[in-house]
């Protein structure tokens, strides 16, 4: 298992690129990222009809009419407003939605992204992941550098079942930040605490490093998130 | 001058029980089911489904077969034959069904089912998405470019008939729907021969602000009362 705070830390550093705006988080790491937005000027959409999504209720005050597209009890903002799931998807497909934040199984360095399935199993749940990619401004992908085995995520070319074909515009793991620019991976930032030869080693991609490119101190940051 | 609010309207909106309505659905209906994880399930008529008709061999149109729900139930009972929706993992039972051949399923992305459901009402038989281009949920689909991207050529849906979930019906059969309770409920009333819907509560003509109605009387045939939420 992933420590929590690596995945808080990934989380935390997503919600960095999100200032304002409407953006869609998915389930796992990104869910985490509501904890670390500015309150009050990034709105949340969930797929199932809620734009404007709240924090979560207390026990008492959960209503099962109210749910997130976890299928997790929410609440309202005073902005909200509830919606079908035509409507819902119209938002994504047709281009109004900032940002989305989503995990991934593997990602190309040209954006090309696998989220869904694992070949050679039953491919028998998509839900909104393909449309939210498909749609969305702007995919930013928040996911540990390696799967648990320890074998790169970060790919030359995606060997899993793709959910969208050159998506994916910003990746953030626990070490790294890449960004993907006129189909070329970036490396835009990197912790202090890995050298540049090891981070090399464990992203099976090939990239270059961004004119902005900056290293940060993670501890710093990991001290200060909950 | 007439005074039309003492005017009584009348629609071709039936108010039957649970079961009067059931007995509508023909045998190995391709049958549209509402609801989004627990929420906006029509349980009361799918209970009366399982519990005063023989039916089987459906064609479920729904987003997935959410564990605990009579729609869950009615797949163990072994009635459904083939499932069109988004998302089966959540329930062990539909994926061993799946394995052992005892279910066919066909897969959607979530907003191509939605989008289906809408046209599949509005007297559109297909549509371009560029949902799912280059994966392999679009093979054996047609594809086309417009303006320098690929987009996938997917069929509308429709269907016999709509089991749906609304909150409250005004005796001309206008809904609406309550909170996330909405989801793919309104879409699939549209596109059904026989839409049955399931309300929390039945009030008078123009209780309803016409502002606030979702699904106008037009797109509904039966209206049966049912419980509170079940899970509420």
């Amino acid at each position: 298992m992933v420590d929590i705070s690596i995945k808080r830390y990934i989380a935390w550093r997503a919600a960095q690129e999100l200032q304002t705006g409407v953006v869609n988080l998915g389930i796992g790491i990104p869910t985490m990222v509501a904890d670390y937005l500015p309150r009050g000027k990034v709105t949340l959409h969930s797929e199932n009809g809620i734009l404007g999504v709240g924090p979560s209720p207390a026990p008492e005050e959960e209503d099962p009419d109210l749910i997130n597209a976890g299928k997790a009890p929410v609440t309202i903002q005073p902005h909200s407003s509830f919606f079908d799931s035509s409507l819902s998807f119209a938002m994504m497909r047709g281009g109004h939605l900032d940002a989305t934040v989503i995990g991934a199984l593997q990602v190309a360095q040209n954006g090309d992204i696998a989220s869904w399935a694992i070949p050679g199993k039953d491919v028998l749940g998509v839900g909104g992941a393909m449309d939210l990619v498909a749609g969305a401004k702007r995919v930013i992908v928040a996911t540990t550098h390696v799967t648990p085995k320890g074998e790169a995520k970060i790919l030359p070319k995606c060997t899993y079942p793709l959910t969208a074909t050159k998506r994916v515009d910003t990746i953030i793991t626990e070490y790294a930040v890449f960004k993907i620019r006129q189909g070329k991976l970036m490396l835009v930032e990197k912790i202090d605490e890995i050298s540049f030869e090891d981070l090399l080693t464990i992203t099976g991609a090939s990239y270059q490093i961004a004119e902005d490119f900056r290293t940060v101190v993670r501890e710093q940051a990991m001290l200060e998130l909950v | 001058m007439n005074d039309v609010r003492k005017e009584i309207i009348k629609t071709n909106v039936k108010f039957l029980s649970a079961e009067e309505a059931v007995s509508k659905i023909p045998n190995k209906a391709r049958m549209m089911v509402g609801g989004f994880g627990r929420t906006g399930i029509p349980e009361k008529l799918l209970e009366a489904v399982i519990e005063t008709t023989d039916l089987d061999g459906f064609t479920i149109i729904s987003n997935n077969i959410s564990e605990g729900s009579n729609l869950h139930h009615l797949f163990m009972g072994g009635r459904i034959k083939k499932a069109i929706g988004t998302y089966y993992t959540t329930s062990k039972e539909v994926v061993k069904a799946y394995r052992e051949n005892r279910i066919e399923i066909e897969l959607l992305p979530q907003g191509t089912l939605s989008e289906a459901l809408r046209l599949g009402g509005s007297g559109i038989p297909a549509f371009y998405t560029p949902t799912s281009a280059g994966t392999e949920l679009a093979n054996n689909k047609e594809s086309r470019v417009f303006n320098g991207r690929e987009y996938v050529l997917e069929e509308s849906l429709t269907a016999e008939v709509a089991l749906i979930k609304a909150y409250k019906a005004d005796k001309a059969g206008n809904l609406i729907y309550r909170k996330s309770a909405r989801n793919f409920n309104p879409l699939m009333a549209m596109a059904a021969d026989i839409t049955i819907v399931e309300v929390d509560e039945i009030v008078e003509v123009g209780k309803l602000d016409p502002e606030e109605i979702i699904t106008p009387f037009i797109f509904v045939d039966v209206v049966v009362k049912g419980g509170d939420t079940v899970n509420g």
